[in-house]
C-alpha cells in the first residue's frame, strides 16, 4: 500500500504558552485508498492536527514535529511551495459550506480557480472540466452559473467537494464535512466521498465527533483525547473491541438505535485514574 | 386508545404560512406552509418527540405550542384551556407551567446577567415566594442540575456548553412547570455531555413528573428519551405512534428513509 502522509511526533502549542500542549506527540500514517477517521470531543486536538498538515494553523499557534507528504517534509517548505501543494495534491473540505464559499462569485468560478492556478486550464477546457466535476458530485452542470445562496446546504457541500477534488489530490482532508447537514443529506455526502475515494484512490483524513459516521466511512480510526492519541486501530477493532478506558467510556455515551443500552456519561474522575493506571501498566 | 383526560398539552389542526420574498430583488413571493394541519397530543408524564429535517416545521411547532409565535388557524390546548383565547395576564400565569429549553446554550442566556439572576428571573416575574425563598429555590435548582452556590455570581461566558445547557434547564424548571418543550437541547453538545444532559432530563422528569415535547433531528437520541414520536416533513405530519412501533415497523417511505439514514446503522 502506498504511504501518502506520515506525521511523526506532532505537537501544537500557543506561541505564548509553549508548555500548554493542544496537540501532544501525535504520529499517524495515511495510505492511498484508505479513510482514516480522527474522532474526539471538542478540544481534543483533531482539527488542529488537520490544520497543521495544511500549514493553516492560526498565527498564534506553533507546531513541532515532522509532516512527511510523499517524501517531502511539509514543515520545512516556504509558503509559496506549500501553496502549490495545497489545493493541488492535498484537498480540504470544511464543516460550514456557506462560510467557506464566496457569496459574490458563481460556484463555477470558484471551482475553476484552483484549476487555473494549479493546472493552467483556460476557456473551453476549463468550462468542460468544471462541468465534469459538477456532474461527478451530482450537480447539474448548468448550476455552474449559480451563486452559493441559490443552492441548498447539501449542494453547497457538493460544490466544496468538487473544489477539493478538482486537481485530483492524493490526500483529501475532510473536517466534519457533514456535521451541519440533515441526516439524509449526510448519508448522501458520505456515500459520495466514499465513492470518490475509491475511484481516485485517495487517502482520506476524516475528522468527526460522530461514531455513527465513523462506522459508515472509516477504514482506520484514531481516537484523540485532550491532545493525545489514546487509541488507534481498524474500524471494527475500535468500535467493537475498544481497549482504552476513554474509548470505552466515549462509546458508552452513544445512544444505540435499538434503545436497549443505558447511557453512561463519562466519569472523568474515574477516567483520570483509569488513564494513570493505563500508563503504569504500559 | 389514549384517554382524553390524560392529555396535558394538545395542538389541533395548526396551520402556519410564511410568505417568503424570492428572486434577486425580493419582488416575487412564495407561500411556505410551515405547519399544514398539524395535530399532536402529549400525555401527562410522557415524552413526545417531534423529529424532522431542517425546514420540516418542528421548531415552528415548538414556538406555536408556547404561543411565542402566532399561527393562522388551529388551537393549542393546555390543561383543557385554549391558550390563544387567554389575555396577556392569564397567558403569563399559564406560562409558569409551560416552559422551554432552547437549542443554543450560547445564544439563549443573557450575557450581561449573572446566573443567579437568569435562573431567578422567572420566579421574580411570576411573584413566587419572598426574596429569600426565591434565592433558596434558585440555589437548590442549580445544585440539582449539578452546579454550585459559587456559580450564582458568575456570568454565562464563564461556563462550558454543557454547563450552560444545565443553566437553561434550571431556568425552565425552577418554576416547577408541568410541560417543558425542549428544542434540540443536546444537538450542540459533545456526545459525552449529551449523555449527561439526557440522563439529567430523564431524572428530572421522574422527580418532578414532567411532560416533555422533545424536538430533535437525532433519531438515536429520540429512541433513547421518548415514548411517542411524530415525524414531520415539509410542515406536515408524516407518521406518528409509539417509539417502538415507528422504529420497528415504519409505515411511511419518508420515515423509512430517515431511519435508514442514521449514521452507523449497519455497523451497529
Amino acid at each position: 500500500m502506498t504511504e501518502i502522509l506520515n506525521i511523526s511526533n506532532l505537537s501544537v502549542t500557543p506561541k505564548n504558552a509553549t508548555n500548554r500542549l493542544l496537540v501532544s506527540d501525535v504520529s499517524l500514517t495515511l495510505s492511498a485508498g484508505k479513510t482514516t477517521c480522527i474522532v474526539g470531543e471538542s478540544g481534543s486536538g483533531k482539527s488542529l492536527t488537520a490544520l497543521s498538515v495544511m500549514g493553516l494553523l492560526s498565527s498564534q499557534l506553533q507546531s513541532q514535529g515532522n509532516i512527511n507528504f510523499l517524501g517531502q517534509e511539509l514543515t520545512k517548505l516556504d509558503n509559496k511551495t506549500l501553496q502549490r501543494i495545497r489545493g493541488a495534491k492535498i484537498g480540504m473540505i470544511f464543516q460550514e459550506p456557506m462560510t467557506s464559499l464566496n457569496p459574490v462569485l458563481t460556484v463555477g468560478y470558484q471551482i475553476g480557480e484552483s484549476l487555473t492556478a494549479h493546472l493552467g486550464l483556460k476557456s473551453a477546457a476549463l468550462k468542460d472540466k468544471i462541468a465534469a466535476l459538477l456532474t461527478q458530485v451530482g450537480i447539474p452542470p448548468a448550476r455552474a452559473d449559480s451563486y452559493p445562496d441559490e443552492l441548498s446546504g447539501g449542494q453547497r457541500q457538493r460544490v466544496m467537494i468538487a473544489m477539493a477534488i478538482a486537481c485530483e489530490p492524493l490526500l483529501l482532508i475532510a473536517d466534519e464535512p457533514t456535521t451541519a447537514l440533515d441526516m439524509t443529506v449526510q448519508a448522501q455526502i458520505l456515500k459520495l466521498l466514499n465513492e470518490l475515494k475509491t475511484r481516485m484512490n485517495m487517502a482520506m483524513l476524516f475528522i468527526t465527533h460522530d461514531f455513527g459516521v465513523v462506522a459508515d466511512i472509516a477504514d482506520d480510526v484514531i481516537v484523540m483525547f485532550r491532545g493525545e492519541i489514546v487509541e488507534t486501530g481498524t474500524r471494527d477493532a475500535v468500535l467493537n473491541n475498544p481497549q482504552h478506558p476513554y474509548t470505552k467510556a466515549l462509546l458508552a455515551c452513544v445512544p444505540d438505535i435499538e434503545g436497549k443500552k443505558a447511557l453512561k456519561p463519562i466519569d472523568y474522575a474515574w477516567l483520570k485514574n483509569g488513564l494513570e493506571f493505563d500508563k503504569v501498566a504500559a | 386508545m389514549i384517554q382524553q383526560n390524560n392529555i396535558i398539552l394538545a395542538a389541533n389542526n395548526l396551520v402556519k404560512t410564511y410568505t417568503q420574498n424570492t428572486g434577486r430583488f425580493g419582488l416575487s413571493s412564495n407561500k411556505i406552509n410551515a405547519l399544514d394541519d398539524v395535530s399532536i397530543a402529549l400525555i401527562a408524564g410522557s415524552t413526545l418527540a417531534v423529529v424532522g429535517e431542517s425546514g420540516s416545521g418542528k421548531s415552528t411547532l415548538a414556538r406555536c405550542l408556547l404561543q411565542l409565535q402566532s399561527f393562522d388557524s388551529g388551537e393549542v390546548i393546555f390543561e383543557g384551556c385554549n391558550l390563544a383565547k387567554l389575555d396577556k395576564n392569564a397567558l403569563r400565569a399559564k406560562r409558569q407551567h409551560l416552559q422551554m429549553v432552547f437549542q443554543d446554550p450560547f445564544a439563549s442566556l443573557n450575557p450581561r446577567m449573572k446566573i443567579g439572576e437568569i435562573v431567578g428571573e422567572g420566579l421574580l416575574i411570576h411573584g413566587l415566594g419572598s426574596e429569600s425563598e426565591q434565592k433558596d429555590q434558585v440555589l437548590q435548582m442549580l445544585k440539582r442540575v449539578g452546579l454550585s452556590a459559587d456559580d450564582l455570581q458568575k456570568y454565562p461566558h464563564q461556563f462550558s456548553g454543557g454547563q450552560r445547557q444545565r443553566i437553561g434547564i434550571a431556568r425552565a424548571l425552577v418554576l416547577k412547570p408541568k410541560v417543558v418543550v425542549c428544542d434540540e437541547p443536546v444537538s450542540a453538545l459533545d456526545v459525552s455531555v449529551q449523555a449527561q444532559i439526557l440522563l439529567l432530563l430523564k431524572e428530572l422528569q421522574q422527580e418532578m413528573r414532567l411532560s416533555y415535547v422533545f424536538i430533535s433531528h437525532d433519531l438515536r437520541v429520540v429512541r433513547h428519551i421518548a415514548d411517542d414520536i411524530v415525524v414531520m416533513n415539509a410542515g406536515k405530519i408524516v407518521e406518528q405512534g409509539s417509539i417502538k412501533a415507528v422504529y420497528n415497523a415504519p409505515q411511511q417511505p419518508y420515515t423509512q428513509q430517515l431511519l435508514s439514514a442514521i449514521p452507523g446503522r449497519k455497523a451497529a
